[in-house]
């Protein structure tokens, strides 16, 4: 008897592996039977998840880590056993603002594009006006990388411009009627600006963090726990469709897939863009291909490092201005489960980490590390300022920034 | 008591507002447009903000209300724990609730339960309409395949209706399966 899953998702592309894993059988084979509950908000498929409407969801990594620490809601422990993919975001602006910053038929350099945003800013300043962008959630990844690259190059996010909350399907309205000049969202949704004519691409997320953690796959810790087995064999079919879903053989049947109603119920072809790291920067351009634009599978991508769980807590604590806290940042760090993903993972040949933790940011080439099964090797996983990040001393990496 | 219900469904929001309007000292405000919405909840101060679990605003009204801590009237979801069956039932019938801090338990429970309610007798209604129309769909393919059989067999209407019947219960399907077996048919063979 096959074991059932209800599995929480927004149509988003990054929610592609639990998919994959039910569509191409890889869950029937590890005995599971999946099915799914696609939301238009993050506040609902987190209340689905807390009110066991579901048993598991995609979610936005830091969303997981303030749902711990009872951010915006009563404390309830989430466990995140398994990393759905890094990056995959993109920065689209309206299109003057665009042509202005982001010139040219590639992606810019971050930090030139940035330098050319200052001035922007500047003006808007002298006119007593701020910039507006639109993030998806307070708790994104989104917001903290897009918050990083302002920061980083001497734009403050709170005082220079302005940052709200927009859900990812209305940021092309949103640009078209200028309540917005530029939105840090997901795929499809850049690319529906760029179709739409009403924005530009000027940046991916990946650009600020080549490696950037993105959704995870979380649970409540209890259910985690009652289910462990089931979880585990969640985990391995999540493995077999992150290898089947980067193999460029299958691309056009995934984009096919995810299109479908019940899923992201959108354009195929801007799928199949995304999935093949592959962006139209501008309406009627032809596509740019940036490599690792989204990251679901190599290197051990899905592996829940603790550090990265501990970057976003650095983030939260320094946008929404509070003390570091030890316990905080524990509790935090306990969101992510590499223990959970290692047990699932051990025995089946996959690679797995022979550390936990890692300084992020600090590998600037391809380099060999220890591995408790297989070869493991990182790729260039750096900040684009090249500033690094020890989750020993978080407390000097804060100030570091300021 | 201010009560504000978001919720992009005019009907909907409608039933809820005629349930809540039994409540003693309620002032209840519906807001069924998705432009300018934080510019009215903050016009409205309300106590309470009911929203149904389908709507897109949901993220934008969450981070308003964090953003609010700082204000006088602070909103949080709705938290005091020992209430937690309260919000199940709300959260499986589809609404959740914010309520402003230091709203006392005993004054939001009975209006969460008539929320759930009001969410559940729509949820029927709307269940009993989808029915309706179905059934009326399914009255039109067997008048479209009644028609199909008298003008092809030169029949009568009484005797196009008892060849589907017969055919129905011969391959124990129901009539208005042979119905759309009929028209498709008729359809594929190059009739209207």
């Amino acid at each position: 008897m096959s074991e059932e899953l209800t599995i929480g998702f927004l149509p988003l592309v990054d929610a592609c592996l639990p998919i994959l894993a039910h569509e191409r059988g890889f869950a029937e084979e590890q005995g599971l039977s999946l099915r799914f509950v696609r939301d238009i908000s993050w506040a609902t498929v987190l209340d689905r998840l807390l009110y066991g409407h579901s048993d598991a969801a995609h979610l936005l990594a830091p969303l997981a880590i303030a749902t711990t620490l009872g951010h915006g809601r009563p404390a309830q422990p989430i466990a995140a056993p398994f990393v759905l993919g890094l990056n995959g975001n993109a920065i689209t602006m309206r299109r003057d603002l665009a042509d202005r910053i982001a010139p040219g038929d590639q992606l810019g350099d971050s930090r030139a594009v940035a330098a050319r945003l200052v001035d922007e800013v500047q003006t808007q300043a002298a006119n007593g006006k701020r910039l507006r962008f639109g993030v998806v959630h307070r708790y994104s990844s989104h917001n903290y990388m897009l918050r990083y690259w302002l920061a980083s190059c001497g734009i403050s996010p709170d005082q220079d411009i302005e940052i709200i909350t927009i859900p990812p399907p209305f940021a092309a309205d949103a640009l078209a009627a200028g309540e917005i000049d530029g939105a840090c969202v997901g795929e499809p949704w850049n690319s529906v600006s760029v179709e739409r004519g009403v924005g530009a691409i000027v940046l991916a997320t990946a650009q600020i963090w080549r490696r950037g953690v993105e959704k995870v796959l979380a649970l409540r810790e209890p259910v985690l726990e009652e289910r462990r087995p089931a979880i585990e064999a969640l985990i391995r079919a999540m493995r077999r469709a992150g290898e089947y879903f980067v193999d460029p053989a299958n691309w056009q049947s995934v984009a096919a897939l995810l299109a479908r109603p019940e899923y992201l119920d959108g354009n195929e072809k801007l799928i199949l863009n995304a999935i093949s790291d592959r962006l139209v920067l501008r309406q009627g351009a032809e596509p740019v291909h940036y490599s690792d634009f989204m990251f679901q599978y190599r290197e051990a991508a899905n592996f829940p490092w603790v550090s990265q769980a501990e970057w976003l807590y650095s983030q939260m604590i320094r946008w929404e201005g509070l003390e570091f806290s030890a316990a905080h940042a524990k509790a935090a760090a306990r969101v992510f489960r590499p223990d959970v993903y290692r047990s699932a993972l051990i025995g089946t040949g996959d690679i797995l980490p022979g550390a936990s933790s890692k300084v992020e940011g600090s590998v600037s080439q391809p380099t060999s590390v220890t591995a408790q099964q297989g070869d493991m090797v990182l790729a260039q996983n750096s900040f684009f300022d090249g500033r690094v990040f020890d989750p020993d001393d978080i407390p000097g990496y804060l100030a570091s920034l300021t | 008591m201010r009560i504000a219900i978001v919720d992009e469904s005019a009907v909907r929001a409608s039933i809820i507002e005629e349930g809540l309007a039994e409540l003693e000292g309620c002032q209840i405000f519906v807001l069924t447009e998705r432009h300018a919405l934080l510019a009215r909840i903050q016009e409205i101060e309300p106590d309470i903000v009911l929203i149904d679990l389908g709507n897109p605003s949901r993220d934008v009204l969450e981070e308003y209300f964090a953003v609010s801590r700082a204000l006088a009237r602070p909103i949080a979801m709705f938290v005091d724990e020992a209430d937690d069956h309260a919000i199940a039932a709300s959260i499986d019938a589809g609404v959740s609730a914010y309520v402003v801090d230091g709203l006392a338990a005993h004054r939001i429970r009975p209006l969460l339960d008539l929320a759930v309610k009001r969410f559940h007798a729509f949820a029927r209604l709307q269940s009993d309409l989808a029915e309706a129309k179905g059934k009326l769909a399914e009255r039109e393919t067997i008048d479209r395949a009644k028609r199909i059989l008298m003008d092809s067999k030169q029949i009568s209407e009484p005797e196009a209706y008892g060849e589907l019947r017969r055919k129905a219960m011969q391959s124990s399907k129901r009539i208005v399966e042979i119905a759309e077996a009929v028209v498709t048919a008729h359809e594929l063979m190059g009739g209207e």
